[in-house]
């Protein structure tokens, strides 16, 4: 009687999340459409161009781009009718500077306003003066330059996207869903309409687990979808498949914090800011909004008291930096841990109803 | 036969209220036994308390011969518990909310469908519960209460937000469920709901049961002299109140009201003096019985 209680409640659970537009929303595709949008524009910003205008003709760039056809990967060069047009456009930052030649001189106006792009200006014009002077030396050149990448540790932004926005996904997903269904039952009596079938109280929390850990891969599964998609371009690391039982560690984590927040909650209202006022600073100090490489000191130190952390971190490492599979335990460790911590307390604060 | 239900010395305090204060009642098989009173009397702890959802700080309850306290999962399969229309699972449809109760007590989807036919809900099977009229909701929550066929059935203010023509629908229900031989246990507010259905009622305010018994002994009982009104101004209070058999005579500017305990005395005397015009005659009813019992008027 008790399996069957378990699958008929998991049933009905899962029907009634399938059938909540605003569950599949907020779960499934609000942080897909951030994992869209952070993981376009972060795309587009990787390789830094300068855009020139040629006043008059320019008889170097010409030879430049003749003798080095990769030369058009960095620079960008439209012709410009007057001076005085081609420098408006440099002090508007439509254009990054403005060349021109004066007998055997390259002259080049730039804006500082952006001291990368001014800089880089500098050097790839400079260059290109460097080279015609050697060749104008009729001598082939004594020293070359063999440049090649060493093996780049560092994250693209796909890589801390795709992990980090997941972790905020199942966190919202796992807390939102515990602890509206809980104050949802206990607000229509339904809590208590259960404690008078013959089901236990193991049965009915067993198929909330099960829905939310059911929900959870669902989530991972889209967005590993949708990130390894060429456009996006994530390539998942060997141990990648221990973010399954870190999702599910994660979730629950968050479902004791939904189950705490439910049990203190005497509407869904309060259920829903409560909780809100738990996950959205998590995601921001926990390293799924903002990636912790990046972030200031004090964020850092702040994220070791949040679980998010854990999860955040423990997906990067295992499905973007190629760490083994033995590098996700702590994480999982210290999930299992908090979720024994405040799942306990939340059993001690549950009431059945409201009196 | 043992008894249903029986309680004894029955007794929940809140801080300085005493919701149930010293309440004892048997409710024998197959009897349809209900409490009346005004809310805030303490019905629904008294339920609760029987049902076994809260711990009375004293007293017995023992429900089909077995303790109600502690939750008693041989007890459960045995009784059916309607608690309120909206106790339901979110978006399902009323056939799928069914067979998940059901499932709860190893009943087959095929008898959840046939209770569905029994309460007249066929027809509303794929229809979402939010969607449901309230009588229809009420309907549905009542045989989810049904579906694995419960010897005691506990009903607590089934017709509450209800329409007059719902709750006339619902009460045929309930009297259907009743004649099968079920014990049912219901509380109401409302007089009518307790004198139309129950066999047995037990009247209750500020905790205390007053009195119980059939309802129609119970108005007997009080002995209360009729009332026969009739259009204001047909003949006045003192010419009234001088008829043979008439008590007491007031004319409240509506209807001139004569108390009496020999009826026909009075009617001859008013056909005697043509004053027979918008002619009514009332008995006493529950409410009279809770005015003796409290001395303040039934206000639900």
């Amino acid at each position: 009687m008790n399996r069957g209680g378990f699958a008929s409640l998991s049933r009905a659970m899962f029907l009634g999340f399938v059938r909540d537009r605003a569950a599949l929303i907020f779960s499934i595709l609000l942080p897909v459409l951030f994992l869209v949008f952070f993981g376009s524009i972060y795309k587009s910003t990787s390789a830094p161009k300068i855009s020139l205008i040629e006043v008059g003709r320019v008889q170097l760039l010409r030879q430049a781009e003749r003798a080095d056809p990769g030369l058009r990967r960095v620079l960008t060069i439209t012709p410009g009718d007057s001076l005085s047009a081609a420098l408006a456009a440099v002090r508007k930052g439509s254009k990054d500077a403005a060349v021109m030649e004066r007998g055997d001189r390259l002259v080049v106006r730039y804006s500082i306003a952006d001291p990368t792009k001014a800089g880089l200006v500098n050097s790839v014009l400079g260059s290109i003066v460097q080279a015609a002077n050697q060749a104008a030396s009729g001598r082939p050149p004594t020293f070359a330059l063999a440049a090649s990448q060493v093996e780049d540790k560092s994250l693209k932004p796909i890589q801390y996207v795709t992990p980090g926005l997941l972790g905020w996904a199942l966190a919202s997903g796992a807390a939102f869903g515990a602890a509206l269904t809980l104050v949802g039952w206990r607000q229509n009596k339904l809590l208590r309409r259960l404690r008078l079938a013959p089901v236990s109280t193991r049965s009915i929390v067993a198929a909330r687990i099960g829905i939310s850990v059911a929900i959870g891969l669902i989530q991972l599964a889209v967005f590993l979808g949708i990130a390894t998609l060429p456009y996006f371009g994530l390539k998942l690391t060997a141990a990648w498949w221990m973010a399954i039982p870190l999702v599910i560690c994660g979730i629950l984590a968050f479902m004791s914090i939904g189950l705490l927040v439910g049990a203190v909650a005497k509407t869904q209202q309060a259920a829903t800011s409560i909780a809100n006022l738990v996950i959205l600073p998590m995601a921001f100090l926990g390293g799924a909004f903002i990636p912790l490489d990046f972030a200031p000191a004090w964020i850092r130190q702040a994220s070791y008291v949040m679980p998010l952390r854990y999860l955040v971190t423990g997906m990067q490492d295992v499905m973007a930096r190629g760490e083994g599979p033995a590098s996700a335990l702590p994480a999982i460790g210290i999930l299992l841990g908090f979720t024994a911590v405040v799942g306990a307390i939340a059993v001690r604060v549950f009431r059945w109803d409201d009196i | 036969m043992p008894a249903s239900i029986s309680v004894r010395d029955l007794r929940k305090r809140y801080g300085d209220v005493a919701a149930v204060d010293g309440v004892s009642f048997d409710v024998e098989p197959g009897e349809f036994f209900g409490i009346l009173g005004p809310n805030g009397a303490g019905k629904t702890t008294t339920l609760e308390i029987i049902e076994g959802l809260r711990r009375p700080d004293a007293g017995t309850v023992s429900v089909l011969g077995l303790p109600a306290w502690p939750r008693n999962s041989e007890l459960l399969p045995r009784i059916g518990v309607q608690l309120q229309a909206s106790s339901f699972f979110e978006r399902l449809t009323a056939r799928e909310q069914i067979r998940t109760f059901a499932s709860l007590y190893g009943v087959p989807p095929s008898r959840a469908d046939g209770m569905l036919e029994t309460v007249g809900l066929t027809g509303q099977a794929g229809l979402r519960t939010e969607k449901l009229s309230g009588g229809q909701a009420q309907r549905l929550s009542i045989a989810c209460a049904l579906v694995h066929d419960p010897e005691l059935l506990f009903l607590d203010e089934p017709t509450g937000a209800l329409d007059p023509q719902a709750r006339r629908n619902l009460w045929d229900l309930l009297r259907q469920i009743a004649s099968s031989g079920r014990t049912v246990m219901l509380t109401t507010h409302h007089m009518d709901e307790a004198e139309s259905l129950c066999d047995r009622v037990a009247i209750m305010d500020h905790g205390k049961i007053l009195k119980a018994g059939p309802p129609a002994a119970l108005v007997r009982e009080l002995d209360q002299p009729l009332r026969i009104s009739v259009q204001s101004g047909l003949m006045s209070e003192e010419s009234a109140a001088a008829l043979g058999g008439a008590t007491k005579a007031t004319d409240d500017g509506v209807s001139l009201t004569i108390a009496t305990s020999d009826p026909s005395d009075v009617l001859s005397g008013l056909a005697r003096a043509d004053a027979l015009a918008g002619l009514r005659v009332s008995g006493a009813t529950l409410e009279d019985v809770f005015l003796d019992l409290t001395g303040r008027e039934y206000r639900a």
